[in-house]
């Protein structure tokens, strides 16, 4: 299973913001998005998603509130800001780039 | 304006920090709590379910302090280290005083020397752009750079391309009077535009016009800001004001700034223009004046040189006689002025490097000792969620404390030394070096001093990091690692004490070498014997005695009541004091000989009849001068041995004569004895060839008394002095020494003395601290070897095997240590060849005695360890572990 060391940089970050696209989430629901949108090939790691988390905070790409979650139990939730869904669209390009590059590099000649 | 909210953000989060921590607490609790009941709808039994996920989910201690960082300010973790960090200090208040001290000992000496380096060589001169300034200067077949002729200057000035303005000086002195009588006072006399080439403006008053230096200028007088202060208290009315020098009532024009100095003319106050020319000045084969030229925009020195050389040609070609042989030297002026002390400053900074080099590293080994026997504490914290880069910010935080700690120490203490080393030089060799009054811990030296700490923090703080392993965190904690551990800490820090001791013999070498060229420099041989002499500068008013019956009467009578006085065996008086450097020549032309022009230079003395008995100067041949050989006897002269070497060897010189390059007749002097080379030059220097002329076929105004006194020379100035004054009260009389003093308190022997003084501290700084070292490497490692040794003396192995096996280790360390430091000190001490006199770079028995001095230490530091290696219990050696 790869860890966030093994993940390319950044794409922690971009997965999280992806995954907010989908609404408000608390920490666990995000780590539990990734982990089966990716089909289990991800576990995001606490130690790497809470400081990320105050990252995106830092940088004002997602606005963080404690709500109660359908079990009536209070938990943070995260949402998407606007200049969260600008820095999206960034990052995913970005990355489309370099997947693409990769791509080409790993083409049979 | 991001990075702003961020910092806004930032701060907040510092306010509320527990409210950030608790949030974080929670939300990481419902984390897991997720993932628990996670678990446990998937069918794995709740007990199993939460100690996976405390598994999976890590420290958490770690974690927040992971999201904490990204959040919060450094500066708080960066408390919370110093604070640790100030304890852990006093915890082991022995290692912190040591290495404090030591490292306060090399900062404060590098610093300190630092300082004077800053004022002699980096710190601009008081000059408007002084790197485009000029000496200028004329340049003999025996003189790189020799006096320049005031009427080739006028010429020099003309037909020069180079120069925007160039300036001449010379020095002068005058009897100045005062309510008590006269004072003689030491003057400059300068061209008008002197100032204005530096670019110095008075402070108060004006500057001389242009053409004030020509017969037609008055006679006025700028002071320095020092003789305004001293001599005229500082009255702000003083512009006006008229000054009696020489008889003559001078008009007061000017001030100049605090802050001016111009060293090859330091003790001057009062300066004067060149208004009334003296008889030098008027003769073209006569030189006194240096000049200062600036730089045209573009022109380079070398330029300068070039053009300046065509023109001295040019003036040789006019002037044959007078000019033959004379080229010019243009150098820059900073060199001029700074050149005789950089060689020596360099060889101090580079002592004092070396010393802090040989602290730093024996702190840094000190801390390498000390994180050995804090491994466990680094385990734990590491086992608790100490971050590695926590852990090492903490070893930062720790050394900085240290070297903070050191610094500021080492400040201090420079500041003392600097005061210290400033005061022990004389008044005279502050004149002569007037930039080092300014030393002070300006901002240059405050950023070395910070530089030299940074350096030395990053040194520690590497030192313990590279002991801080990630992978042995169990080891650690188990203690099982001690034997590879201590192996390795063994022969890196053995490497520290090879470079310490290394470095201990080059400064050793340094010293000895330093010290050894100022003994043969005081024990050079003179050809006098410079004990009981008590001499002084005697200056005659020209109004009482213009012309030279009066001269030679006034000198006969003071010489007359100066030996009847009590313990005055003789008394005698020159031109020229012996030790005071080669100078004030003459061209010479011997009658029979080949001359081709050439300006043949030797030193010329005027002296009276007894000069030479009362130095106790050797006769070689011939016979001494007689008291009534005056004008109106024929011209005789007194020859040093030197000049029959150069000019009559294998030849009879007695007899012969010679003159001026033209043989003009009143020129010509008989040859009627020869004396031993008196040393003239300064103390490392060969002495030239010299006349010695009867004082009383030439005397002058300005004469130098020397006296052999029975009893103490210094004792008997005060009485000289009076006696003089008896005579006449308007004689002025200066520059009052005993002639062991002119010698031990010359530039040359100061210098010498200072640095093989300073470099020989420095050495034994340096030998104290690398046997320390030594001692500390040995000590260390009989105690990490205890076990074995105890195992080994348990197996039958005998006390003297164990000496044996210890003292071979140091041996081996001190060898390669002082066998490097060889080696090193060879190549670094051919750098040092221009300060050493008498003697070789590589000088065998030196060289051989720091060996000796140094093996021997280090054989007495190895051996307090060795004792206590052979002297281990064996069965409490084994039974500790």
């Amino acid at each position: 299973m790869p860890k966030k060391s093994d993940l390319m940089p950044g794409t922690l970050d971009m997965m999280i913001l992806k995954t907010l696209t989908r609404g408000p989430q608390h920490g666990y629901g995000i780590a539990s998005s990734i982990k089966r949108a990716s089909d289990d090939v991800l576990t995001v790691e606490e130690g790497s998603l809470y400081p990320a988390l105050q990252r995106l905070l830092l940088q004002s790409w997602v606005k963080a509130e404690w709500r109660s979650t359908e079990t009536n139990r209070r938990a943070r939730f995260y949402t998407l800001t606007a200049a969260g869904r600008k820095q999206l669209g960034l990052e995913h390009s970005r990355f489309e780039e370099m997947i693409a590059a990769i791509g080409r590099v790993m083409q049979d000649a | 304006m991001d990075s702003i909210a961020r910092l806004f953000k930032k701060i907040g989060t510092l306010l509320r920090r527990e409210r950030f921590n608790s949030e974080l607490e929670e939300e990481m609790s419902f984390h897991r709590e997720q993932k628990e009941k996670d678990l446990c709808e998937a069918g794995v039994a709740p007990a199993a379910a939460h100690r996976a996920v405390a598994r999976e989910f890590g420290n958490p201690t770690r974690l927040k302090e992971q999201s904490y960082e990204v959040m919060g300010m450094r500066f708080e973790t960066v408390w919370q280290d110093l604070h640790f960090a100030i304890r852990q200090l006093r915890r082991s208040p022995g290692f912190t005083l040591t290495a404090v001290l030591m490292l306060a000992l090399g900062i404060g000496a590098s610093v300190a020397i630092f300082a004077f380096v800053d004022a002699a060589l980096i710190k601009p001169l008081p000059y408007q752009d002084p790197t485009r300034l000029a000496d200028v200067a004329e340049r003999g077949r025996l003189w790189p750079r020799s006096n320049l002729s005031y009427q080739d200057y006028v010429d020099w000035k003309k037909m020069n391309k180079v120069f925007s303005a160039l300036e001449a000086y010379t020095g002068g002195g005058y009897l100045m009077k005062t309510a008590a009588g006269v004072e003689p006072v030491t003057a400059a006399r300068v061209t008008a535009g002197f100032f204005r080439v530096l670019g110095v403006r008075p402070e108060l008053g004006r500057d001389f016009y242009d053409g004030e230096d020509q017969p037609s200028g008055g006679d006025t007088v700028i002071l320095t800001y020092q003789s305004w202060q001293e001599r005229f208290g500082g009255r702000k009315d003083i512009v006006g004001q008229t000054v009696n020098l020489d008889g003559v009532p001078n008009t007061i024009v000017g001030v100049l700034p605090a802050s001016f100095h111009f060293a090859p003319r330091g003790k001057a106050e009062f300066w004067v223009t060149l208004q009334k020319l003296n008889n030098c000045e008027k003769r073209r084969s006569c030189h006194n004046m240096f000049g200062v030229g600036r730089l045209k925009d573009g022109v380079s020195m070398q330029a300068a040189l070039v053009d300046m050389t065509a023109v001295a040609k040019q003036l040789e070609i006019q002037y044959p006689g007078s000019n033959r042989d004379q080229g010019a030297s243009v150098k820059p002026l900073y060199e001029q002025l700074v050149g005789d002390i950089r060689p020596i400053l360099l060889v101090l900074l580079g002592g004092a490097v070396l010393l802090l080099v040989i602290a730093c590293v024996n702190v840094s080994s000190l801390l390498l000792v000390r994180s050995e026997s804090r491994k466990r504490e680094i385990a734990v914290r590491g086992a608790l969620g100490a971050s590695r880069s926590r852990l090492v910010r903490q070893f930062v935080t720790e050394s900085l404390v240290l070297v903070v700690m050191g610094g500021l120490l080492g400040l201090l203490f420079a500041e003392v030394s600097m005061q210290g080393l400033s005061r022990l030089m004389s008044k005279d060799m502050l004149a002569s070096m007037p930039y080092l009054a300014g030393i002070a811990l300006n901002h240059r030296v405050a950023l070395f001093a910070v530089a030299v700490c940074v350096l030395a923090a990053g040194l520690f703080a590497l030192t313990p990091i590279l002991r801080v392993p990630l992978t042995t965190l169990r080891e650690g904690l188990t203690d099982g690692g001690r034997g590879t551990a201590g192996t390795l800490w063994r022969r890196f820090g053995a490497n520290l004490v090879v470079v310490e001791l290394a470095v201990a013999v080059v400064l050793l070498v340094g010293a000895g070498l330093l010290g050894k060229s100022f003994y043969k420099l005081l024990h050079v041989d003179l050809a006098f014997q410079p004990d009981h002499l008590a001499t002084m500068q005697v200056a005659l008013p020209q109004t009482t005695y213009p012309k030279e019956p009066q001269l030679i009467a006034i000198q006969r009578k003071l010489l007359d009541r100066i030996r009847s006085l009590p313990g005055v065996q003789s008394a005698s008086v020159t031109s020229v004091f012996p030790v005071s450097g080669n100078g004030n020549t003459d061209w010479i032309r011997i009658v029979g000989k080949p001359y081709n022009g050439e300006h043949n230079e030797v030193n010329q003395r005027e002296v009276s009849s007894d000069y030479f008995t009362t130095l106790h100067a050797k006769l070689e041949r011939g016979r001494f001068f007689t008291d009534d050989e005056d004008a109106s006897k024929p011209k005789v002269v007194i020859v040093n041995k030197a000049f029959v070497r150069q000019y009559f060897p294998g030849e009879d010189p007695i007899g012969r004569v010679m003159g001026d390059g033209d043989l003009t007749a009143k020129s010509l002097r008989q040859i009627i004895a020869v004396v031993d080379d008196i040393k003239e030059s300064s103390l490392d220097v060969d002495t030239w060839p010299a006349e010695y002329t009867p004082m009383n076929q030439g005397p002058d105004n300005y004469f130098g008394l020397v006296v052999r006194t029975s009893q103490a020379e210094g004792a008997m100035l005060p009485v000289l002095r009076a006696t003089v004054q008896q005579v006449d009260p308007g004689i002025g009389v200066f520059d009052e020494q005993t002639q062991l003093q002119r010698i031990n308190e010359s530039q040359t022997a100061y210098l010498h003395r200072s640095s093989a003084w300073l470099v020989g501290g420095f050495a034994a700084m340096a030998l104290l601290l690398g046997v320390v070292g030594l001692y500390g490497v040995i000590a260390y490692s009989v105690s990490q070897r205890t076990r074995e040794i105890g195992v080994r003396m348990a197996l039958g192995a005998q006390q003297s095997s164990v000496y044996r096996m210890i003292l071979k280790e140091a041996g081996w360390l001190t060898g390669v240590g002082i066998l490097a430091g060889l080696i090193c000190s060879i190549a670094v001490t051919t750098l040092m060849r221009k300060l050493l006199f008498g003697i070789h770079s590589w000088d065998v028995s030196t060289l051989a005695a720091v060996a000796i001095v140094l093996g021997g230490s280090a054989l007495l530091a190895s051996y307090f360890p060795a004792r206590r290696a052979a002297s281990v219990n064996p069965v409490e050696a084994l039974r500790a572990e």
